[in-house]
């Protein structure tokens, strides 16, 4: 076992990875010699050399296009993109290409990329580095679209999308790379995709969030705990597909639900996962649920970013409204 | 003042409009038998694509991208290239699918509407068709990528247009295959219009062929209505990127003699005088012509081929309308290699309101894009 944060983790999952199976490689812009931007590729080169950890020219489309092109042809490839905000010129090879070539040659030629990508915002970063576009990748069909919320979901999960014969859009929360350590055997065991992790039972409300969210979703838990109220929470962990199974079951035991997340509200994950839990869940709930998610606005330059974030505070306000309300 | 940096793109051409050498032939053409296949391919082609454009007049397919005059770019391509190399083509290359064994039944299927048609029986490695623009120049460069790191010695081949050189993915793709000489030849088919837009108002470089030049990529230009002349720079380019010597980039000058596609009618933006005298550089009859002359070729020859490549082309026909189209949960069934619990349901529910459709209904007769 090692003690190791979020970005360690991610790096000892591909070098696992890389180690067992000749086929992966990594490209992205400054992975190699530099060992990315957050160190999350740091001494890959150097042990797996620079034919499989590839210090690509600066052209994020190109990245995404070429990683269609060697995934088709056999290989395994990582292609990482720098910072979230430039993840947007990959999206026509993503969405045109990559979540289709299976179906449209009826699986004779597959894309099993992973693309890796820092998300989220919280770090005072720079214009363009704090986005949250987990929603854009999650409405395209095709894809599996996973974000880990700790060091050791990141090595499982990491793990289980590398050894996903489709593509899988991986999203890292920057706010987690360094934000605490945890035990991880570092053994090759991967997560399963596909379902959500329930990382505390309870009884009155589910709290349902996924990605760095989860430190102030399970902090509001604990507050809430405090005064008697047992939440549930729910790290969805996969938001494509949708493992709605589990959220409905905690939601039939509760009546109750919050979900939380950081990108902006209007057409937001969390309005799919409103919108089935009514479907199909609408008897289950004692009161309406209720959503805390970042405002309909351009994520904020550093000054303002916590002012967008949810808070400790608007989670447990929200849990009071559904506890309220009969 | 200290030049720092010359270029100069080389223009081939062994056969004039009139079928006429004017040098002499490449190795493999001295014996004039050696292009008959390349003839009967260009001819197969030709038929094909005149037969699927009266198949979307009829409502029998949907909209057809016609490569009407430029035969001679994609036979001369894939008679170059190895069974074990990839074509990663645009949606007017099917004369250079058709050669490499993607079958014209096939090929009717995938515009008639049925994803099954670009499930290819051969070549199972090459990529099914690009429609978004020059994006396939990307899945070129990453193949030849896996080649050169696997040290297989096959070649990515990427086919695209004239307009397609304007797009960024064009120069990404070109410029990282560059840095990683990788074994990559993208042919350029420069048949003078995209959609409505001219060669002269897509880019004011003087050629195409030196935006492969700026990326540090050999570039050169060819007669692509010389099939003679495509079909040996092609054998170079990927001789040398087989040997490891890198990325190529060929721009084959030749012209739309078609509509962009039958959903497009060419005389809205397009003079018809400037259309009938590009058919005097036509590749058909260019080769035939020097045939002809040579007595490797006869009345005979032709006609028997035309009954030949007529019979190949209705039997496809036939084979593509009686193939009932799929089932409803074919939708479903190859969107991942396994399809998630989330996705069952909507599976269920399509088989359960799936309509009920006649053998090429739920295909063909579209007019649009």
């Amino acid at each position: 076992m090692a003690e190791l944060n979020l970005v360690e983790a991610v790096n000892r999952a591909l070098a696992w990875e890389m180690e067992h199976d000749p086929a992966v490689v990594l490209l992205g812009e400054d992975i190699g010699v530099n060992g990315g931007v957050f160190r999350a590729t740091v001494g890959l080169q150097q042990r797996f050399g620079a034919g499989r950890v590839i210090d690509t020219a600066l052209a994020e489309t190109a990245i995404a296009g070429t990683a269609v092109g060697m995934a088709a042809m056999g290989l395994k490839p990582v292609a990482e993109i720098q910072f979230s905000g430039f993840i947007y010129p990959t999206l026509d090879h993503v969405i045109n290409h990559a979540s289709r070539l299976r179906h449209r040659t009826r699986g004779r030629l597959t894309c099993p990329l992973v693309l890796r990508s820092p998300c989220g915002a919280g770090i005072h970063a720079p214009e363009h580095h704090s986005e949250s576009p987990e929603a854009l990748f999650a409405h395209v069909p095709g894809l599996r679209v996973v974000m880990p919320s700790s060091p050791s979901r990141a090595y499982g999960l990491l793990l289980a999308a590398l050894r996903d014969p489709d593509p899988v859009i991986f999203l890292e929360p920057t706010r987690l790379y360094r934000l605490f350590k945890q035990e991880v055997a570092d053994d090759g065991a991967a997560l399963p995709l596909d379902v959500c992790f329930t990382l505390r039972a309870g009884s009155d409300v589910t709290l349902v969030s996924w990605g760095a969210m989860l430190q102030e979703t399970q902090a509001a838990a604990e507050a809430l705990a405090a005064e008697g109220i047992s939440a549930e929470v729910i790290d969805v962990a996969t938001l494509k597909p949708l493992d709605m199974a589990t959220i409905l079951d905690s939601v039939a035991r509760t009546g109750r639900c919050v979900i939380v997340h950081e990108a902006a509200r209007s057409g937001g994950l969390g309005a799919e996962i409103a919108a089935t839990l009514a479907e199909r869940g609408i008897y289950s709930l004692s009161a309406p649920l209720q959503r805390v998610t970042g405002y309909d606005v351009v994520i904020p330059l550093a000054r303002l970013e916590y002012q967008y974030l949810p808070s400790v505070e608007r989670i447990v306000a929200a849990v009071r409204t559904t506890l309220e309300a009969t | 003042m200290a030049i720092v940096a010359r270029f100069q793109v080389e223009y081939t051409r062994f056969l004039d409009p009139q079928g006429e050498a004017t040098q002499p032939l490449p190795p493999f053409a001295l014996d004039p038998a050696a292009l008959v296949p390349l003839y009967r391919a260009m001819t197969q082609a030709r038929l094909f694509d005149s037969k699927a454009i009266a198949l979307q007049r009829t409502g029998k397919i949907g909209t057809f991208a016609s490569a009407l005059g430029q035969e001679a770019i994609g036979i001369g391509v894939a008679s170059a290239m190895r069974a074990e190399d990839v074509l990663v083509p645009s949606y007017r290359d099917h004369a250079a699918q058709l050669l490499r064994g993607v079958s014209m039944a096939e090929s009717l299927l995938y515009w008639g509407g049925d994803e099954r048609g670009s499930d290819f029986a051969v070549p199972r490695m090459d990529f099914p068709i690009a429609v978004p623009i020059a994006t396939q120049v990307c899945h070129a460069a990453g193949c030849a990528y896996a080649f050169k790191l696997r040290g297989e010695p096959r070649v990515a081949v990427c086919m695209l247009g004239d307009g397609g050189t304007s797009k960024g993915d064009f120069y990404e793709a070109l410029n990282l295959a560059a840095v990683w000489q990788a074994p990559l030849v993208v042919v350029v088919n420069n048949n003078q219009w995209a959609i409505s837009v001219p060669r002269s108002q897509q880019s004011a470089a003087p050629t195409l062929a030196q935006k492969a030049i700026a990326a540090g990529i050999e570039g050169c230009q060819v007669d692509g209505n010389d099939v003679v002349a495509v079909h040996h720079l092609a054998q170079q380019v990927l001789a040398k990127a087989r040997a490891g010597g890198g990325p190529s980039l060929i721009e084959a000058i030749s012209y739309r003699l078609g509509d962009h596609t039958t959903a497009d009618d060419a005389t809205r933006y397009r003079d018809p005088a400037e259309v009938e005298a590009q058919w005097t550089f036509e590749p058909i009859r260019r080769l035939r012509n020097y045939l002809l002359r040579l007595q490797a070729w006869g009345p005979e020859q032709e006609e028997q081929l035309i009954g030949e490549c007529s019979a190949a082309v209705n039997a496809a026909v036939e084979a593509y309308l009686a193939t009932p189209p799929p089932g409803a949960a074919d939708m479903f069934d190859h969107l991942y290699a396994t399809l998630p619990a989330a996705l069952q349901e909507q599976r269920a529910m399509a088989l359960h309101f799936a309509l009920r459709l006649a053998p090429h209904e739920g295909g063909g007769g579209g007019s649009h894009g």
